[in-house]
């Protein structure tokens, strides 16, 4: 007789990168974490307090709409703003300003 | 006052809402774009400099969150209003229209305190990256509060009458909208460090 047990062993190595990972981006968690209670706390003013959820329906897809063009800046833009090197390119001055800022001193490339 | 005498605001409802309405929903879509792209290049830039972390840990948390407090609670007045005025009571309405404001008037003073502590420490709009966008995000913020203190009380002057009570709902659409840019300021410049 097999004394096979009735819990389904998921990949533990997984759970644990997981773990792990969020653990690297504990900032990121927390911004997660802090925009997404904003993000209620949003929701629940526009259903409850300015009642877009009984309004004529092209209201909220008109404010959806706004709320795509600003998705659509922020990924057309942020590429190039956050990060301070590429390909063919260098941001010296951003990352400068990064290194002395956390303390380091600048290095030159 | 006869009715075709009246602004077309107030009579006619083409798309099915009444126009004023429809013009303040509009208003909202286009501060949508205007706060949204603002916060987008924020969030943008802040992710690119983690140095401003350091920055950021100088903002007055404990202010941020008070003035959040005060923003929720002006809005549940001018929802409040939004209903005495449906009851068609505007003496009611008008009342709380102006508690409304006055919770403006709140934020607005907390505010200045705040920026009063982070001028004299040496954090003004120069002092880099951080405060440039601090200032700019939360200062346009402050302008907003500060208009619509004013439409606030000019409404609830009507409204006090029983006159152009429809005005009540209009304004209480902007004060929530405003209240909901600050509800993502807050996370974003005084816990995001």
């Amino acid at each position: 007789m097999t004394n096979e047990s009735h819990i389904h062993h998921p990949n533990y190595v997984k759970v644990w990168a997981a773990l792990v990972g969020s653990m690297s981006h504990v900032r990121y968690v927390l911004l997660f974490a802090a925009f997404g209670v904003a993000a209620i706390k949003a929701y629940l003013v526009a259903k409850n307090f300015m009642h877009v959820t009984v309004e004529k329906r092209f209201v909220p897809y008109l404010l959806v709409l706004c709320l795509l063009f600003v998705v659509i800046l922020f990924a057309g833009a942020a590429p190039d703003v956050m990060k301070h090197s590429g390909l063919h390119w260098n941001k010296d001055s951003a990352k400068q300003a990064v290194q002395s800022g956390m303390g380091a001193a600048p290095k030159h490339e | 006052m006869s009715t075709s005498a009246k602004p077309i605001a107030n009579t006619r409802s083409a798309t099915g809402i009444p126009t004023a309405r429809l013009i303040t929903w509009w208003v909202i879509a286009s501060e949508i774009v205007i706060f949204g792209g603002l916060l987008a290049t924020y969030v943008m830039h802040r992710i690119g400099h983690p140095e401003w972390a350091d920055s950021a840990s100088h903002t007055l948390t404990w202010t941020g969150a008070f003035n959040t407090f005060v923003l929720l609670t002006s809005s549940l007045c001018a929802v409040l209003a939004h209903k005495a005025a449906d009851a068609r009571d505007g003496p009611r309405a008008a009342k709380l229209l102006r508690l409304t404001s006055l919770g403006g008037l709140i934020f607005l003073s907390v505010k200045a305190y705040e920026w009063t502590i982070d001028i004299r420490e040496g954090f003004v709009l120069s002092s880099g990256g951080f405060w440039s966008f601090y200032y700019a995000l939360a200062g346009l913020h402050a302008l907003h509060v500060l208009a619509g203190m004013i439409i606030l009380l000019i409404v609830a002057a009507d409204a006090a009458k029983n006159r152009e009570l429809q005005r009540v709902e209009c304004i209480g659409l902007y004060w929530h909208f405003v209240d909901i840019v600050w509800i993502f300021l807050f996370p974003l410049l005084y816990i995001a460090r």
